[in-house]
C-alpha cells in the first residue's frame, strides 16, 4: 500500500467566519467544504472544472472548488452559496431566480447564483452579452439559460435601484 | 373559463431551497455508519467471465464484496422483461457491464481496491453496428438480435408507390445522445433480511425501482421502500437506470449490514448508463405533381444496446410519430430495435420521436424541393385537419390548425423575408445564413392501453390547519411537478397553492401514480390530483361543513371540524381509461395517445464557411398545448428542451470505440454553454383538452422533436448541402461543403 | 474522484528559495503545482501517477507583470484574468489577451497560469501560438541561477521541453515593439466557450503598401507542440499580397503542419481550416 500523507490544518475565513479545515493537502476544496464543514450547497457535477456546479468565491474571485487543493486555501476568504443570503434576506440574484424561473432542478443553481453575484459585483451594469460570457463556465441542462439571463438582468436592475436609494 | 391560480406564474414551490443551496440531493445525505460503494465493470464488450482476481496489498477482509452469487432473489433488473442482469454472472454483453461491487468506510481505500480487482474474461466476438446486428453476423440476443419490431399499415403502400407521379428517397441517421443531467446518478441503501430494503436517491420513477428491488431480493412488496431525494435533472436518464444502481447499493447494504452510498462520478455516469437510441430511418415517399402525399414508406431502426430494457417502448413512440401530422392515405412503417454490444440505450426526453421526426422533417424539405414547392407550401398542402386520421389510424377529433401555427411562427421569426434575403445575400459571403422550420406533434401519456395498465393513483389528505397534502409518485426534477400539482389542487379546492403540500415521493407514503415520463405528469397525473382535490371539497360540502362559496379561513375551519367529528379527511383518485379510446396492439393501430401537442419551430442559423461551424442565431417555438398551467414553468420547459435539441443538432457527439464511449468527460462531450444558445422565443396557444386538468396537455418532450430538424433544415438552406444526420458537426459539414464545391 | 488521496503529498515551501532548494536536492522527486487547473483534473481522473508536489502558488517572485520601456516581464503565476486586466498587454499584445480570454471559463481563468500552461505543454493550448508570434522568452530559475530560452525553441517534442527537473518557469519576457502590425488570433473550438481547441491560429504581420515586410504565424493543435509555420512565413516573405501568393501559402501550410485525428476532430478538418484561417488573416492584411 502507498505512503500515506498526513492531514494538515488550513486556516481560512469561510462565509465570514474564521474556520480551520483539517484534510489531506491534495484534498479538493469541494470535498472539504461538503464533507468536513457540511456546506453541501457546493455541488459536484463533473469533477473536471467544466460545469461550475462547484463554484465558490475565493478571495473575491470565482473558482471551481473541485480543482483547488485545500492546502492552497490557507489564508483565503471563501464564500459559498450558504454565505450569499443575509440571514433570511435573499440576495437580489436569488430572489430574481425564484421570481423569473432561473432555477429548475437546482443542481447548477448554487454555482450559477454565485457566478452571477460575483459578475454583478465586477460589472454592476452588465449587458446580456456580458452575462452570457460571465456565466459560460456554469453549465445548466434544464433551463436553456434563457430565464437565467432574465433573472440576472432583473437582479441588475434591482440592485441599481437599491444603490440609488 | 377564468381560473384563479392556474395560468399564473406562481413561484416554484421549492425555489427558496434551491437558490440558497439548502435543497438536499442524495450526495448531501449522510447516515450514521454509512459506507461507500463502488462498481467494478467489464473491460470488454462481450465475453465469458473466467475468474475474478483480488490483487494482494489490499486488506480485502475489511471490504464487503458482492457478486451475482450474493443476490437473494432473481439476478435481473426487472423492467419489461428480465433479460438484464443486475450483476454479470457468467457472461458480459457490453463494456462497463457491472460484475463486482465493493464497499468500505474509507473512500480512498475503496478507490485503491477498485484498481485491485481484475476480471479475467475470455473475449467473444461482438457486434457494434445496426447492420451487423440485422445481418446476424453474430447472434448476441435472443434468436435474431431483434428486441421488438412493429408494422404499421394504412391503405396500400405498394400499390400507391407503383402509381406514383414522383418518388423521393432518403436515409437519415441520428447518433446517441447523453442526458447529461448535472447531478450524476446516486443512491443510498439500507437493507437487511428483517427490515427489508430502503433506498434514497436521484430518480424519476420510485415504483419502477420498487418493482425491481422486490424481484432482486425476493421480498414482499411492503418490505421494500423507495424514497426520492431532490433530483438534479433526469430527462429520462433516471427513468430505468436508477433501478440498477439502487440494486447495487442495496446488495452491498444487505451484505454489509451498513447503509451504503454509491455516487457515480461523471466519467462512470457517461460511459456506463443509458443514452438516446441511435437511429436510422429510410424514407420512400410518393407525391403527386402538385405536392400531395400519396404514400409514405418508412423503415426505422433503433440500436438498443445489449439488453432490451425499454427499447420496445422507445421504438413504439418513434414508430407512431414517424409519419407526422400529415394527411396520407397510404402509410407503411416497418420498425425494429436491435441488439448491439453497447451499454443498453434508454429513455431520453422524446423517447424515439426525436429520431423519427428528425428524419421526416428533413425528408419532407427534400420532397418539397423535388416537387418544386417551397417547404412550407408543401406542408400546408398536407397538414392533417380535424376529423382526419394519422398513420396509425387515430382520428384527430380536436380542432387542429397547423397552418395557423405556421403562420404565427413565420411572422414571429420573419421567415419569408429572411428566406429570400439570405438567398440573395449569401453568395460569396464567408458567413452564410439560413432559416428552416419543422412542423410536428407529440402525443402525451403512455401509448395506447399503457395508461390503462398503469392504473395510476393519487391520494390527498386535509389537515387541521386547512392545508391539503397531495400524495403522488410523480417526481420533481426541475420540470415543476410540485408547483403544478399545487396549482391544480389549489384551483380545485378554491384555496391558494401555498396551502397545498406535496408529499415527498416515498413508496411507503404515496400510491403508485406511474412513472414521471412520457409527458404525462401534468396531463394524466395532474388530472388525478384535480380529481382527488375535488373529492375533498365535495366531502366537505356534502357533509355540510362548507357552503359552495367559501374563503381560506372557512376552508381551514371546515377541515378542523370534519377531522374532529368524522376522522381523517382523505380522498383517492384512480385513472380510468376513457371507454371510447381503443388501441390494437396486434395491428398497431387505433387511438395511440389521449392528446397531441402541435408545434412549428423555426431556426435561424449562421454558417462560417471557413470553419464549417454552424450556430443558431434565433429560435422561435410556437406550440398549442391545451392549457398553460404556469407560463414561466411551461416556457422554461420549452427553452430547456430547445437547448437540448440544439445540442442534439450541433454538438453532442458520442465517440464510440468497440461499444465503449471514449469521450466520457464534459470536456469532450459537448453540451451548449450560455454562449451557445440563441434567444429562444417561446409562444403558446391554447385549445383545452377536456381530459387534462384545466385542459392541459403534456409538453415536456415536445421540444426535442422539432428542434434538430429545424436547425438541419436551416443549415441546408444556408449552404445548399443535404443534411442527413445529426449532430451536424463542423467536421461533417466541412466534408459536405467540399463535396458540393468540387 | 478516482485518486487515492492519502498517497499524494503536497507541501507548501516557505518561499521560492526553499522550493528551489528542494527541487535541487531531490531532483525529479518533487513537481511544482501552480493553479491546479491541469493537475487536479488528472488527479480526479486517477491519471496523475506522480505523487509528490510542491505548491508554488504564493511566491511573489513568480507573480506580477513588470513593465519597462523595452519589455514586459510576466510572472509565471500570472493568471489569465490578470493578463486580460493588464492595460499594456491589451494594447500591445492583444493576441495573448485574446488567448487568455478564450481559455476555459472565468473560473479557470482565475486560477490557470501562463507558466503552468507553458509547463503543461499541451499542443492544444491557447496561449503558446501568441507567445511564439511575439517571440517570447522564457526565463527559468533554479537553485543554480536563472537562464533564458527563446520560447520558439522551448518545446522539443510532445510534452518535452528545455527545462530541467530542478527548474521552474519564472518570468515570460515580451519585447515591446512600436511596429504597426496586423494581428490575428482565432481559436476554433468545440463550442463558443469553455472549449478545447481543435485548431488555433495566431499571426502578426507588418504590411506596407500591399507588401508584407515581416510575418509570424503560429498554430496550436496541428503538431505535437505549438507550431511556428516557418515555411509558410518564407513563402509570404516580402511579397505583394495577391491571390496566387495566398494559394501558394495555403498549399505550403497544408504541407508543413501535421494534424491528427482525435476524439475532438480530424486531420482533414484541421488542415482545411488552418488554410482557411490563413485566408482570413490574408484578408485582414489586405485591409
Amino acid at each position: 500500500m502507498s505512503d500515506r500523507a498526513k492531514k494538515i490544518r488550513v486556516r481560512c475565513t469561510l462565509n465570514g467566519t474564521a474556520a480551520t479545515l483539517e484534510a489531506y493537502p491534495m484534498a479538493r476544496l469541494l470535498d472539504v467544504l461538503r464533507d468536513e464543514v457540511g456546506l453541501t450547497g457546493v455541488k459536484e457535477g463533473c469533477g473536471e472544472g467544466e460545469c461550475g456546479a462547484c463554484s465558490v468565491e475565493l478571495d473575491g474571485e470565482i473558482v471551481n472548488s473541485c480543482l483547488i487543493p485545500v492546502l492552497q486555501a490557507e489564508g483565503a476568504t471563501i464564500r459559498t452559496i450558504e454565505g450569499v443570503a443575509t440571514g433570511d434576506q435573499l440576495h437580489a440574484v436569488q430572489q430574481a431566480f425564484i421570481t423569473y424561473g432561473g432555477a429548475q432542478c437546482g443542481i447548477c443553481t448554487p454555482g450559477m447564483v454565485l457566478a452571477a453575484v460575483n459578475l454583478l459585483k465586477r460589472k454592476p451594469h452588465a449587458t446580456e452579452t456580458e452575462i452570457r460570457e460571465g456565466l459560460s463556465g456554469n453549465l445548466c441542462r434544464c433551463t436553456g439559460y434563457t430565464k437565467i439571463f432574465t433573472a440576472v438582468m432583473a437582479a441588475c436592475r434591482d440592485m441599481d435601484r437599491t444603490v440609488e436609494g | 373559463m377564468a381560473t384563479r391560480v392556474i395560468g399564473k406564474s406562481v413561484p416554484r414551490k421549492e425555489g427558496r431551497e434551491k437558490v440558497t443551496g439548502r435543497a438536499k440531493y442524495v450526495d448531501d445525505l449522510k447516515f450514521p455508519g454509512m459506507i461507500f460503494g463502488a462498481t467494478i465493470r467489464s473491460p470488454v464488450a462481450r465475453g465469458r467471465i473466467l475468474d475474478i482476481h483480488f490483487e494482494p496489498g489490499i486488506p480485502w477482509e475489511e471490504f464487503t464484496v458482492v457478486t451475482a452469487k450474493d443476490i437473494p432473489g432473481k439476478n435481473c433488473i426487472a423492467l419489461l422483461i428480465d433479460d438484464q442482469p443486475c450483476l454479470a454472472a457468467e457472461f458480459v454483453n457490453h463494456p462497463e457491464e457491472p460484475v463486482v461491487l465493493l464497499a468500505h468506510p474509507d473512500k480512498y481505500l475503496l478507490e485503491e481496491a477498485r484498481r485491485g480487482v481484475r476480471i479475467e474474461i475470455e473475449s467473444l466476438p461482438a457486434i457494434f453496428s445496426m447492420d451487423d446486428s440485422l445481418e446476424r453476423k453474430h447472434v448476441i440476443w435472443g434468436t435474431d438480435n431483434i428486441f421488438k419490431s412493429y408494422q404499421v399499415n394504412k391503405g396500400h403502400v405498394e400499390h400507391a408507390l407503383r402509381e406514383a407521379d414522383l418518388i423521393v428517397e432518403g436515409i437519415y441517421e441520428t447518433g446517441a445522445q447523453e442526458q447529461l443531467y448535472i447531478e450524476p446518478q446516486g443512491m443510498i441503501a439500507q437493507a437487511n433480511a428483517e427490515a427489508g430494503v430502503t433506498v434514497w436517491g436521484s430518480l424519476q420513477c420510485p415504483y419502477y425501482i420498487h418493482k425491481a428491488l422486490v424481484v432482486l431480493f425476493g421480498l414482499p412488496k411492503d418490505r421494500v421502500r423507495v424514497v426520492q431525494a431532490e433530483t438534479g435533472g433526469g430527462f429520462g436518464g433516471k427513468e430505468e437506470y436508477p433501478s440498477m444502481i439502487a440494486g447495487h447499493a442495496a446488495l452491498l447494504a444487505w451484505k454489509s449490514g451498513k447503509p451504503v452510498k454509491i455516487i457515480y462520478d461523471r466519467a462512470e455516469d457517461m460511459v456506463a448508463t443509458t443514452k438516446r437510441h441511435p437511429s436510422r430511418t429510410k424514407h420512400r415517399t410518393a407525391v403527386t405533381r402538385d405536392g400531395k402525399l400519396v404514400a409514405i414508406d418508412i423503415d426505422f431502426t433503433l440500436d438498443g444496446g445489449a439488453y432490451e430494457t425499454l427499447s420496445p417502448v422507445v421504438l413504439s413512440r418513434g414508430t407512431i410519430h414517424a409519419a407526422g401530422p400529415y394527411r396520407c392515405p397510404n402509410v407503411r412503417i416497418r420498425s425494429r430495435a436491435v441488439a448491439t454490444n453497447a451499454p443498453p440505450h434508454g429513455a431520453f426526453r422524446g423517447f424515439g420521436a426525436p429520431q423519427s421526426v428528425f428524419a421526416l422533417e428533413r425528408h419532407l424539405d427534400c420532397v418539397a424541393e423535388a416537387v418544386g414547392l417551397a417547404p412550407d407550401e408543401f406542408r400546408r398542402r398536407n397538414f392533417i385537419q380535424q376529423g382526419e386520421t394519422i398513420a396509425v389510424g387515430q382520428v384527430i377529433h380536436e380542432k387542429v390548425d397547423m397552418g395557423r401555427l405556421m403562420d404565427r411562427a413565420f411572422e414571429l421569426s420573419g421567415y419569408h423575408e429572411k428566406r429570400k434575403r439570405f438567398e440573395a445575400e449569401n453568395p460569396g459571403k464567408m458567413i452564410r445564413k439560413g432559416i428552416g422550420f419543422a412542423s410536428f406533434f407529440h402525443g402525451a401519456g403512455f401509448t395506447g392501453s399503457g395508461e390503462e395498465h398503469l392504473a395510476s393513483e393519487v391520494a390527498a389528505e386535509a389537515t387541521r390547519d386547512g392545508r391539503v397534502r397531495v400524495m403522488a409518485a410523480s417526481t420533481e426534477m426541475g420540470q415543476g411537478t410540485n408547483t403544478i400539482f399545487s396549482q391544480i389542487a389549489g384551483e380545485a379546492l378554491g384555496i391558494d397553492q401555498d396551502q397545498i403540500a406535496i408529499v415527498q415521493p416515498d413508496t411507503a407514503n404515496v400510491p403508485n401514480s406511474g412513472p414521471t415520463v412520457a409527458s404525462r405528469t401534468s396531463m394524466i397525473v395532474g388530472k388525478l390530483v384535480e380529481t382527488a382535490a375535488l373529492e375533498i371539497r365535495t366531502k366537505l360540502i356534502n357533509g355540510g361543513y362548507l357552503p359552495a362559496e367559501y374563503n381560506a379561513a372557512e376552508f381551514a375551519e371546515a377541515c378542523r371540524r370534519y377531522l374532529d367529528r368524522v376522522g381523517p379527511l382523505t380522498s383517492f383518485a384512480k385513472y380510468e381509461h376513457p371507454r371510447d379510446l381503443f388501441w390494437d396492439d396486434e395491428r398497431y393501430e387505433g387511438h395511440a395517445y389521449g392528446a397531441y401537442a402541435w408545434a412549428v419551430y423555426v431556426a435561424e442559423v449562421s454558417v462560417d464557411m471557413r470553419t464549417a461551424e454552424a450556430r443558431v442565431d434565433d429560435f422561435v417555438a410556437v406550440q398549442e398545448v391545451g392549457k398553460v398551467i404556469n407560463p414561466v414553468l411551461a416556457a422554461g420547459q420549452i427553452e430547456g428542451g430547445v437547448a437540448q435539441g440544439i445540442g442534439m443538432a450541433l454538438y453532442e457527439n458520442v465517440v464510440w470505440r468497440e461499444g465503449r464511449m471514449v469521450n466520457g468527460q464534459m470536456t469532450n462531450y459537448i453540451m451548449p454553454t450560455s454562449m451557445d444558445v440563441p434567444p429562444i422565443r417561446v409562444f403558446f396557444e391554447e385549445n383545452p383538452y377536456e381530459r387534462g386538468p384545466a385542459g392541459a396537455k403534456g409538453i415536456g418532450e415536445l421540444p426535442l422533436d422539432g428542434t434538430a430538424p429545424a436547425i438541419a433544415n436551416a443549415i441546408a438552406h444556408a449552404t445548399g448541402t443535404n443534411i442527413t444526420r445529426v449532430p451536424v458537426t463542423p467536421e461533417v459539414l466541412s466534408e459536405l461543403l467540399e463535396s458540393i464545391h468540387v | 474522484m478516482r485518486a487515492s488521496l492519502p498517497s499524494y503529498e503536497l507541501l507548501a515551501p516557505r518561499n521560492l528559495g526553499a522550493a528551489l532548494e528542494m527541487l535541487a536536492r531531490e531532483t525529479g522527486v518533487w513537481r511544482p503545482l501552480a493553479g491546479g487547473t491541469d493537475l487536479m483534473v488528472l488527479l480526479e481522473a486517477g491519471k496523475l501517477p506522480h505523487r509528490k508536489f510542491l505548491s508554488i502558488w504564493k511566491f511573489a517572485e513568480l507573480r506580477g507583470i513588470d513593465v519597462s520601456s523595452e519589455s514586459l516581464s510576466i510572472g509565471a503565476l500570472s493568471t489569465y484574468t490578470e493578463i486580460q486586466r493588464n492595460a499594456i498587454l491589451q494594447r500591445e499584445f492583444p493576441l495573448l489577451c485574446r488567448a487568455a480570454s478564450e481559455t476555459g471559463s472565468v473560473a479557470t481563468q482565475n486560477r490557470g497560469t501562463l507558466g503552468g500552461n507553458i509547463a503543461n505543454a499541451s499542443p492544444a493550448a491557447d496561449s503558446p501560438p501568441a507567445l511564439v508570434v511575439y517571440d517570447a522568452e522564457i526565463e527559468l530559475i533554479s537553485a543554480k541561477g536563472a537562464r533564458r530560452v527563446a520560447y520558439g525553441d522551448f518545446h522539443t517534442g510532445y510534452k518535452k521541453m528545455r527545462m530541467r527537473n530542478d527548474e521552474l518557469v519564472w518570468r515570460i519576457h515580451l519585447n515591446r515593439t512600436l511596429n504597426r502590425r496586423k494581428e490575428y488570433y482565432r481559436k476554433v473550438g468545440t463550442r463558443r466557450a469553455q472549449a478545447i481547441s481543435k485548431i488555433c491560429f495566431a499571426a502578426s504581420a507588418s504590411v506596407e503598401k500591399g507588401r508584407i515586410n515581416d510575418v509570424r504565424i503560429a498554430l496550436g493543435s496541428v503538431a505535437p507542440t505549438v507550431f511556428r509555420a516557418t515555411e509558410t512565413e518564407k513563402i509570404l516573405g516580402s511579397e505583394k499580397l495577391t491571390s496566387s501568393l495566398l494559394e501558394a501559402a495555403q498549399a505550403t501550410l497544408g504541407r508543413e503542419i501535421s494534424p491528427i485525428d482525435d476524439m475532438r476532430s480530424t486531420a482533414v478538418y484541421r488542415r482545411r481550416v488552418a488554410q482557411n484561417l490563413l485566408g482570413e488573416f490574408f484578408h485582414l492584411m489586405n485591409t
